[in-house]
């Protein structure tokens, strides 16, 4: 499963990428892989307040529905309205054009409590 | 947990392996949505071992199996098949199965993994009486599906039958690349296709030839959104113990100018519910997700799903007689707008 090392991850499989001030979210490889065809997604509402680890947006497979959990505190500023019509971008390219919101964190700081690379792949490791 | 006898095959060719009615079996191998498209499209192949398999012989096989299924068993000829049901004495049903007629005093019944010790000990319970022979041979049978457009022209390569001459609910013995078969035109897809009764120790040559000759391994998850799609009930949803058959689509099969167990307490109910196809405007409908007329609540999804033919969630619901549209289906507390659908979804053959 690819793991790319320039982003920050959760136990819940979302990755975080900072850019500028605000910080990208999707969902790992590895969670696309376990979902299967991705061929619906439920986006937050621009301008949302969320708390750290509050759902925020649901991705669901032809198998199951998935919630994803805001990796940190903040407002949503952005979503990736591409997947209203191509969800299954989640599917090709989950670390990419498969990014799901935007949120500009209360702090950035809160960024250094997630897992890097390395932490994710010990979770994984310790879930197979 | 249960092993088919494919479950190497199953992860030499990647399944992802799950428990279903105590069986390790595959939900998917690569996509869901692609081995239902090779199924609409093309041909795909499921191992169904795990469904149950009873015989049933005797002089009075027929006698019995009138009194103890909802269906017309008297209509079948030898190397006939028809869907039936085992209703029980409140009217609801122990199971929804096959009935295969194999030769004039020999049948044999395919019925839900999930309910074979309860569905023989019916059986059981209703032979008593009836010269019959009722023998579970489920262990000692394989099962295969080959479903789709290109079935028929797929195995016709592997088999010594002419399967020009065989129509929907055929069942036959045949030859499948050397191995003594017992085909029938039957399935669960809404498509053309056969069902391959094995040997176990035959499953796996079987298998591979199949695949061999271009048929796409398909897991429960394409089983299950392929049967949706086709409007087809699931034991434990559409169907249970208390479901009566005549307040659902499937009130054809029961036969109410013959005489069979439960027939007075079945007749005897009056229907509050019934069961409707909804496509939705947005999201995927699950299991349980209520079902609603305007606001008021009206029922519930029995089965939900994804359609890859729609691309769109589609659901089978049970709501009260008499509820009408618009409806509704709550998706996480939000209502979504649910269209009306015939049964089945999709067009088919």
């Amino acid at each position: 499963m690819d793991i790319p090392k320039d982003r920050f991850y959760t136990k819940t499989h979302e990755w975080a990428l900072p850019e500028g001030d605000t910080v990208l979210v999707g969902i790992t490889d590895y969670a696309q892989d376990a979902l299967g065809d991705v061929v619906y997604v439920e986006l937050p509402e621009v301008g949302r307040k969320v708390e750290k680890g509050e759902a925020v947006a649901v991705v669901e497979s032809v198998k199951t529905a998935s919630d994803i959990y805001a990796p940190v505190a903040g407002e949503v500023v952005e979503v990736n309205a591409a997947l209203e019509k191509t969800p299954e971008l989640i599917n090709q390219d989950p670390y990419g054009e498969g990014w799901i919101f935007r949120i500009r964190p209360a702090q950035m700081g809160d960024l250094d409590d997630l897992l890097d690379a390395a932490g994710y792949q010990e979770v994984l490791e310790s879930e197979a | 947990m249960k092993k088919t006898p494919l479950y190497e095959a199953h992860l030499r060719h990647g399944g992802r392996m799950v428990e279903f009615a105590g069986y390790a079996l595959p939900v998917q191998y690569t996509s869901i949505r692609e081995e239902h498209l090779s199924v609409r499209r093309g041909a795909g192949l499921f191992d169904v071992s795990h469904m149950g398999e009873f015989l049933i012989r005797g002089p009075e096989a027929l006698a019995f199996l009138q009194w103890a299924t909802a269906n017309d068993a008297a209509k079948l000829k030898v190397g006939r098949a028809q869907y039936s049901m085992l209703p029980n004495a409140r009217g609801g049903v122990v199971d929804d199965i096959y009935l295969y007629r194999l030769a004039e005093e020999e049948y044999l019944m395919v019925v839900n993994a999930a309910n074979i010790a309860k569905d023989l000990a019916h059986l059981q319970g209703l032979a008593r009486g009836f010269q019959v022979e009722l023998a579970d041979v489920s262990e000692a049978t394989a099962l295969l599906a080959l479903q789709g457009p290109k079935a028929a022209e797929l195995l016709q390569g592997l088999t010594d039958t002419d399967l020009a001459t065989k129509r929907k609910n055929d069942v036959w013995q045949a030859k499948v690349v050397g191995k003594p078969a017992r085909l029938a035109r039957t399935g669960y897809t809404g498509e053309d296709g056969f069902e391959l009764f094995l040997a176990p120790e035959d499953a796996e040559a079987v298998f591979a030839a199949l695949v061999e000759a271009g048929a796409t391994p398909c897991g429960l998850g394409a089983r299950d959104t392929l049967r949706l799609e086709a409007g087809f009930p699931l034991y434990g949803h559409e169907l249970t113990d208390a479901t009566n058959p005549l307040c659902t689509p499937w009130a054809w099969v029961v036969k109410r100018e013959k005489p069979f167990f439960g027939k007075e307490a079945m007749l005897a109910s009056t229907c509050r519910e019934r069961l409707i196809g909804l496509v939705l405007e947005a999201g995927i409908p699950r299991e349980g997700y209520p079902v609603r007329s305007g606001e008021e609540r009206v029922g519930r999804v029995t089965s939900g799903g994804y359609s890859p033919l729609l691309e769109k969630g589609i659901a089978l619901a049970y709501v009260e007689e008499g509820a009408s549209e618009p409806f509704y289906v709550e998706v996480r507390g939000k209502p979504v707008g649910a269209s009306l659908s015939p049964l089945p979804f999709v067009p088919l053959k």
